[in-house]
């Protein structure tokens, strides 16, 4: 079944196409606006800018340090650099030169990783970002967002060119089904939205979770189970509040993310739940493990990353909530 | 207002080098640690930069648009940067000697911003040059025609991201970047050409499409000759190498490269000053 369908989600095109469309948008407003590509820019869709604003779109090669530090230098000449690459290869090569040129300065520098999760799929572990958020995390002055509908999508390329200091937005190349209206997605940085109102236990997810966390909600409803889904598309600066709040009213909380169970969403959301309000808790993520290269639908199967992985996981909650 | 010491003579550049240098020693004496010989080396290079008219800048109005950026990758050289600076009358002398002190924006490395004049955060090293290209590039968008110097350290020349650097400046033209090379032969555990060689080195900067002169990096009015001439002929990435001694200024520094990230303390703190004083 499609993801969102049981939902009744309308589908989307892929993430990024959306991107693409959605950083062209804040290219054409602002001017101030500079887009670095690792030479990836047709497959993270940065490349649409290039089109439009040649003269504001920089190829710095196959080169992640250089292009990172070229992006700090832009954002110290009074630019808004937007650094654009995989997830994997701009992380995973340049880590330092994001710690050292952008993070400890608090430097006013965007980071695009795309291809974030395993739904890229086919070109396998080698490719995916599946430790993004861990990575992230552990640079203190680093805002962390991931959308997770166009809507959205388009929110968060706006609110991180708008904010002043560091931002990493994740994106991906699978597609996202509608989740907010196209023209009003309530989104502030730090500050969750509840997408689904429930009593009964809460999924907190980020990306494409939120979907599929949706689809596991709407199976919950058939056996009577309400529950409340929170898109947490903030991870840094984390809400506590919207957490805290929904671990007391519904007593039980599964945490749902595209990512290594090590140090992303759920790992986190935890430490806010153990030191405010502890209720039972699931978590549904990769398990210590890399992933083939197959079809993005099968690896959510293999990988247990599915609405019904998330359903059984609120219904171990449930029980021992009880 | 603009603060170009035009005018400055060889012999005020000469004494200029002492007092950093003497700074520079007091300030990883109070602190107990820190990087002298990897400051004493580069002390003429600064001083030719920021006293000898080469570049603009408005102590005043530290991000002065137009300024033109001095980038310290060599991190460790922090003290010496931090000396200059005050010596140009960006901050106030005195905090050099909070140097590595809690509470103290005089960092043990230079983190942008948390000093005026302090362009870039350095001390992993081998990423100052990225940094001058962005700058060079915004300043080509924004019509502005402000140049750009790097401090380089030879150690880190043997990083993977001075190459890709290198490659881009080429590849991008910008003209406006200088860098100068502080050779001094050493790295933290030993001799260049025994730890990891780097000739030639000339040449690999001239392959990557860079123009290369070499100069003595303790003649200060040579230096700031050669950058007068460089700001003159003004056509692609420029490096100047700067031939240089580890320690320069004080015999027994000079002699030994394990004081590389070691402070100079008690007698020999006092003997060294004389020596400085009295070169």
């Amino acid at each position: 079944m499609e993801l969102g369908a049981k939902a009744g989600l309308r589908p989307a095109k892929p993430m990024r196409d959306v991107f693409g469309d959605a950083i062209l948008d804040v290219a054409t407003k602002n001017k101030k606006v500079v887009v670095l590509d690792g030479d990836l820019g047709n497959s993270t869709k940065a490349e649409r800018v290039r089109h439009a604003f040649p003269e504001r779109f920089f190829n710095i090669g196959i080169a992640e340090s250089n292009l990172v530090g070229i992006g700090a230098g832009f954002a110290a000449a009074g630019y808004i650099p937007w650094i654009t690459s995989f997830s994997s290869f701009l992380l995973c090569n340049a880590y330092d030169q994001i710690r050292l040129s952008i993070a400890i300065g608090n430097v006013n520098a965007k980071i695009l990783g795309s291809h974030g999760g395993i739904t890229l799929g086919k070109d396998g572990a080698t490719q995916m970002g599946i430790e993004d958020l861990a990575l992230m995390g552990g640079l203190p002055t680093m805002t962390i967002l991931v959308p997770c509908d166009p809507a959205s999508m388009h929110a968060a390329v706006k609110a991180a060119t708008n904010h002043i200091g560091p931002v990493f937005l994740r994106s991906s190349r699978v597609a996202m089904p509608h989740i907010y209206p196209e023209d009003d997605c309530p989104f502030e940085i730090g500050k969750a939205n509840v997408v689904r109102n429930g009593t009964d236990l809460t999924i907190i997810a980020c990306g494409l979770m939120v979907p599929a966390s949706l689809d596991a909600a709407a199976e919950l409803s058939d056996d009577g189970i309400e529950v409340r889904v929170i898109d947490l598309h903030t991870i840094r600066p984390m809400d506590n509040e919207t957490i805290v709040q929904a671990a007391r009213d519904t007593g039980a909380i599964v945490v749902a993310e595209e990512h290594l169970l090590q140090g992303g969403l759920g790992s986190n959301v935890a430490r806010v739940v153990a030191a405010n309000f502890p209720v039972p808790m699931r978590f549904v993520g990769l398990a210590d493990t890399y992933v083939d290269s197959a079809d993005p639908a099968d690896l959510l199967v293999k990988y247990h990353l599915t609405s019904d992985d998330i359903s059984a996981a609120a219904r171990e909650a449930m029980a021992a909530k009880n | 207002m603009d603060k170009t010491f035009r005018h400055i003579s060889g012999a005020e550049l000469i004494q200029i080098a002492k007092e950093l240098r003497l700074d520079v020693l007091e300030m990883t004496r109070l602190a107990r640690s820190g990087h002298p010989s990897s400051s004493f080396s580069a002390v003429e290079i600064v001083t030719a930069l920021l006293f000898g008219g080469i570049m603009h800048y408005r102590p005043d109005d530290p991000w002065w648009l137009e300024r033109d950026r001095f980038i310290m990758s060599k991190g460790h050289a922090a003290p010496l940067l931090y000396a200059a600076l005050a010596h140009a009358g960006y901050f106030d002398r005195e905090l050099l000697w909070t140097l590595r002190q809690v509470d103290s924006p005089v960092q043990g490395h230079p983190i942008q911003g948390m000093l005026p004049g302090v362009e870039a955060t350095t001390g992993s090293l081998g990423q100052g040059l990225s940094l001058a290209i962005g700058h060079l590039l915004g300043a080509r968008l924004s019509e502005l025609d402000y140049r750009v110097y790097v401090l380089l350290g030879d150690g880190e020349c043997e990083a993977g991201q001075i190459w890709e650097a290198a490659m881009a400046a080429a590849h991008f033209k910008t003209d406006k970047l200088v860098a100068i090379l502080d050779y001094n032969k050493f790295q933290e555990t030993g001799p260049i050409s025994r730890e990891m060689g780097l000739e030639p080195l000339a040449d690999k900067w001239r392959s990557f499409g860079w123009h290369v002169r070499e100069i003595d990096g303790h003649d200060v009015e040579g230096i700031r000759d050669e950058l007068i001439s460089i700001q003159e002929g003004g056509v692609g990435p420029t490096i100047l190498i700067a031939h240089t001694v580890k320690g320069k200024g004080v015999s027994f520094v000079e002699a030994d490269f394990t004081y590389h990230g070691r402070p100079i303390l008690g007698d020999l703190a006092d003997k060294a000053q004389e020596e400085i004083k009295w070169s």
